[in-house]
């Protein structure tokens, strides 16, 4: 089943396959009668890539165009976004096996492919047939094409009926668009088949990501997109340029918002669902992806002490929060919470730093004058953390940090060189406006003074690093948590008894959506601080990382909160 | 595909939009160009159905920048503009109109002439209608360049005529601008506004050619229709007019007095008093009287001199004849709860002697009828000038004191 033969003029075994469906050498490009039949899917896999670069349709339109379908255009997508998830380091395996097939299951699923009846097929130009389809002289969708015949898992393997529908589609094409299927994609009422979506290949990213448990968190995901690191804004640029958007297409590939962070998170679980995965890779305590060691990343991040590690560990121990089962995703399971790994670990973080100083405005900064006074009288040893002085110096950062984002956001840039029109009379108008945008740019951009600076900034999972190596004791990572701890007992345990919950009682998520319900005014300011940290950090709201630490909170204090239902918030540990 | 009502794209363009707002506020304009160029791009999405769209911010704001950028230049501006009038047809005329008013500031006068001209033979459909307003605008401003290029026509014509010669084709132009700027200015008085200016010139050109009618008529237009929105400078005008064309004392005062109802203030109140002292009509002089004390209700009034004599007149010619008391204490009645402290402190009575000797006689003299020889402003300034052996302060207080019991009578 493997083609490995050498090739009869150079011996090399290093093959391609032309669009007639031949293989030819690729390094001296020889080509053989051998055409694709013979072909096995690990082949394909590879070649795959190679033959949607070399152009797709036989049928040229009269634009230069071929024709296109829309899961074609999002295949593409995700494969440049897997070629930057593993430029940034993420295994090959992601690109090559995980997410193909992952996607190569949606489409059979979906029935946009793969399949004996596609969708589509309801279009009526589909019915028409050209005289000049045969298939044997047309690659037609090669890619596609080639793996439904080497199918090997018992799937449906028919001569794709979608080959013979790929005719001249002509005047029976809506002008609407310039994919053959994008009006209908938008028409019919996807819900059961899960229509793909731009945010939806995030999905499919992190699908992917999670179940190599590579790591990456959600929110480092949407955070390289956002920085550009991985494609998503006007991706269309990389489509060939036979593949022409317009109409409609401009509704399905066009971006205006960035992705949120709950969308991304719950199409993914509805993806898993959909395509009957089964339980997920486990999760386990060496994970990158475990509260342990996502609680450590972020306790680096904010500047907090490392000591502080051992508290979250013992918290997410009590929890039970640390189990394999839990952190393990099962598709399909509703009645288990499924868990936003960055989110837990920061509401984790949260729920110690409340543990510890409590957080209400008042017994935080006591504690802090307390450790001063320590470290004023013990000038050996490591300095005892002060919670003020770690104030200072984060609220500083944060600020700082924060106002560069919002002047980035403010900066951002949304369209890009390849014009894009709904219709075509529409063309002229767009290409005009966007030679005044340009000519604007370039007068305004001359009165701006400074020179724009470089664009990226280096992808980093770290966006605050502090070095120990500073001189000013803007580092906290070496303090001592002992200005703050007491013994009892042989054992150290917080100076802090008093706890106060955020919430009483939980919502229920299925009625209003939350588990709770965060206004900045009912808490105290540090608390909002922490909050707010963690929030730039993650890059989402606030309230969603309040609804975590809710849930642990109820989980660290169950009985008590069972026992007393009717009891004030504040308790005593 | 979100449910929120606008897009990232959107968002983030009005937060742009409000740092280029706050960098105008605080005069950065480098910054403000900086985050033009980022927003620029929002007309791509410009399908404007709001108020205020992408299209008319950047027209507002990037010809703020221009304006006011040190490295800017005419030419720059020009070539901007010219793009933000292809931007919309439907602020084309707009555009134009204030391309015009922006060449004018800097002195470019042929060439908002040509950018006038060439608006007014735009045409657009529909469009040419709505845009009615600003056409009319327009064609206005073109005539006051004409008018304009009459008077230096006429100048040079001057000049020449000074110096013997004749010039025909001179005087051709002359009188082609004339026409020119007059059909376009006639149209534009005849909608209700304020057009001070657009009056002034086409009355200037009318009277040169002496259709003193059609002139009277347009100012009394001007003023009196009830159409226009009250205007003082349209009385002044007609005023002007009626003076220049020595016009009798009766339609003069009749201008004036509607010009003393809107604007009790202006300074043509000393001439309306000084006419309506002379008069021998009772009624008039008794509105003088009145129209005096207004204008020196105001604060611009208080160390106006001429003013001060003209009520010192009235006062003392009442005093003396002992007639007509109670106008005085009409106009007093109102007026004696604030006067004292607003004219007639001791403070000011030290600041008028010191700094001005005849201002200080004027109102010593109204003060010590008004309010008595023992108050402060008249001892005072009294005692000063007689220190100072002034004769006409000796004249004054013995005046005052003779004519006390005139205060007596005031005050009851």
């Amino acid at each position: 089943r493997d083609f490995n033969e050498r090739c009869a003029q150079c011996s090399e075994v290093n093959w391609g396959v032309t669009d007639g469906g031949r293989f030819y050498c690729r390094s001296c490009h020889n080509v053989t009668e051998r055409t694709r039949e013979v072909v096995n899917t690990d082949f394909i896999s590879n070649t795959r890539v190679q033959t949607i670069s070399k152009g797709l349709r036989k049928q040229e339109k009269n634009d230069g165009g071929c024709e296109w379908y829309v899961c074609e255009g999002f295949q593409l997508v995700l494969k440049k976004q897997a070629e930057a998830l593993e430029a940034l380091g993420v295994c090959p395996q992601m690109k090559d096996e995980i997410l193909y097939n992952f996607w190569r299951h949606y489409l059979q699923k979906s029935k946009q492919a793969y399949c004996n009846r596609p969708a589509g097929e309801t279009m009526k130009a589909l019915s028409v047939c050209d005289s000049s389809t045969d298939v044997d002289s047309e690659p037609e969708r090669p890619s596609l094409l080639h793996l439904s015949l080497s199918e090997s898992e018992g799937d449906l393997l028919t001569d794709c009926s979608f080959a013979s529908s790929t005719s001249k589609v002509s005047e029976s094409t809506s002008v609407c668009s310039g994919s053959v299927d994008g009006r209908l994609y938008l028409m019919k009422n996807q819900k059961e088949k899960l229509r793909m979506t731009m945010p939806m290949t995030l999905s499919f990213c992190y699908m992917a990501l999670l179940w190599l448990r590579e790591p990456m968190t959600l929110s480092d995901l949407l955070r390289f997109v956002v920085e550009g690191h991985i494609p998503y804004l006007n991706v269309f640029q990389h489509f060939p340029e036979k593949m022409k958007l317009c109409g409609l297409d401009l509704k399905i590939f066009c971006v205006e918002s960035w992705p949120a962070y709950e969308e991304v998170y719950n199409k993914m679980l509805e993806l898993a669902a959909f395509l009957d995965l089964p339980r997920f890779p486990e999760i386990t305590d060496s994970c990158f992806l475990h509260p342990d060691m996502l609680c450590m990343k972020y306790l680096m991040e904010a500047n907090l002490p490392d000591e502080l590690h051992n508290w979250t560990c013992r918290v997410v121990k009590k929890t039970c929060i640390g189990d394999v089962d839990f952190l393990t995703l099962v598709p399909g399971n509703k009645s288990t919470r499924k868990v936003k790994y960055d989110v837990l670990a920061v509401a984790v973080v949260v729920v110690v730093l409340k543990l510890l100083f409590l957080l209400d405005d008042h017994y935080e900064w006591l504690l802090s004058d307390f450790a001063e006074e320590q470290n004023k009288n013990n000038k050996e040893g490591g300095p005892y953390f002060e919670f003020k002085k770690w104030y200072k110096v984060i609220k500083c950062s944060l600020d700082m940090e924060q106002k560069k984002l919002d002047e980035e956001r403010a900066k951002y840039l949304w369209r890009c060189e390849k014009p894009l029109f709904y219709s075509a009379n529409k063309k002229s108008k767009v290409l005009k406006r966007r030679q005044m945008v340009v000519n604007l740019q370039n007068q305004f951009g001359k009165l701006s003074g400074s020179v724009r600076p470089a664009e990226k900034p280096n992808p980093s999972s770290f966006q605050l690093s502090w070095s120990e190596e500073n001189t000013d004791g803007s580092c906290f990572h070496g303090h001592s948590l002992k200005g703050i701890l007491q013994e009892k007992c042989g054992l150290l345990t917080a100076m802090n008894t008093d706890y106060w919950l955020c919430t009483v009682r939980l919502c229920k998520e299925k009625l209003c959506g939350h588990l709770a319900h965060y206004r900045e005014v009912d808490f105290p300011q540090s608390y909002h601080f922490v909050l707010r940290l963690f929030s730039f950090l993650l890059r989402i709201q606030p309230s969603y990382i309040h609804d975590e630490v809710c849930v642990i909170e109820h989980k660290l204090f169950n009985k008590k909160v069972c026992k007393k239902p009717k009891c004030n918030t504040c308790l005593r540990k | 595909s979100s449910r929120e009502h606008k897009s990232n794209f959107k968002k983030s363009k009005e937060v742009c939009l409000s740092y280029i707002q706050d960098a105008m506020l605080q005069k950065q304009w480098k910054k403000a160009a900086e985050f033009m160029t980022f927003y620029v791009e929002s007309l791509e999405k410009d399908f404007s159905t709001e108020y205020m769209g992408p299209s008319e911010m950047i027209w507002r704001i990037g010809t703020e920048i221009l304006c006011h950028h040190p490295r800017s230049s005419m030419k720059e501006f020009n070539s901007f503009i010219e793009q933000m009038k292809t931007l919309g047809v439907k602020r084309y005329l707009k555009v134009c109109l204030e391309h015009a008013f922006h060449l004018l500031c800097n002195g470019q006068i042929d060439e908002a002439y040509q950018n006038l001209s060439l608006a007014e033979s735009w045409r657009f459909g529909e469009q040419t209608v709505i845009q009615d307003k600003e056409m009319k605008l327009i064609q206005a401003y073109r005539g006051l360049l004409d008018y304009y290029s009459w008077c230096k026509q006429k100048n040079i014509l001057l000049e020449h005529g000074q110096d013997g010669f004749e010039d025909l084709s001179v005087e051709q132009e002359m009188h082609r601008c004339f026409r020119k700027a007059a059909v376009n200015l006639k149209e534009i008085i005849k909608i209700p506004g304020v057009w001070d200016l657009f009056v002034k010139c086409y009355v200037d050109l009318l009277e040169f050619y002496g259709d003193h009618n059609e002139a009277r008529q347009v100012l009394n237009e001007y003023a009196y229709n009830s159409k226009f929105p009250a205007n003082p400078n349209a009385h002044v005008y007609l005023y002007q007019f009626l003076k220049r064309h020595g016009e009798s004392k009766k339609s003069l005062i009749s201008a004036l007095k509607i010009l003393h109802d809107i604007a009790p203030s202006h300074e043509l109140m000393i001439d309306f008093n000084t006419m309506l002292q002379k008069s021998k009509k009772r009624k008039k002089r008794r509105l003088g009287l009145e129209v005096i004390f207004a204008a020196l209700d105001y604060a611009g009034w208080k160390e106006n001199v001429k003013a001060w004599r003209c009520l010192a007149r009235q006062v003392k010619q009442i005093a003396i004849s002992e007639k007509h008391l109670d106008w005085i204490k009409q106009e007093w009645n109102s007026r004696k709860s604030w006067w004292p402290a607003f004219h007639f402190s001791r403070y000011l009575a030290k600041r008028d002697w010191q700094g001005n000797e005849s201002l200080s006689y004027e109102k010593a003299l109204v003060a010590g009828i008004l309010l008595g020889k023992d108050c402060k402003y008249f001892k005072y300034v009294s005692h000063q000038g007689c220190k100072a052996q002034v004769k006409r302060f000796r004249i004054l207080k013995k005046f005052v004191n003779k004519h006390n019991p005139v205060y007596l009578r005031i005050c009851h």
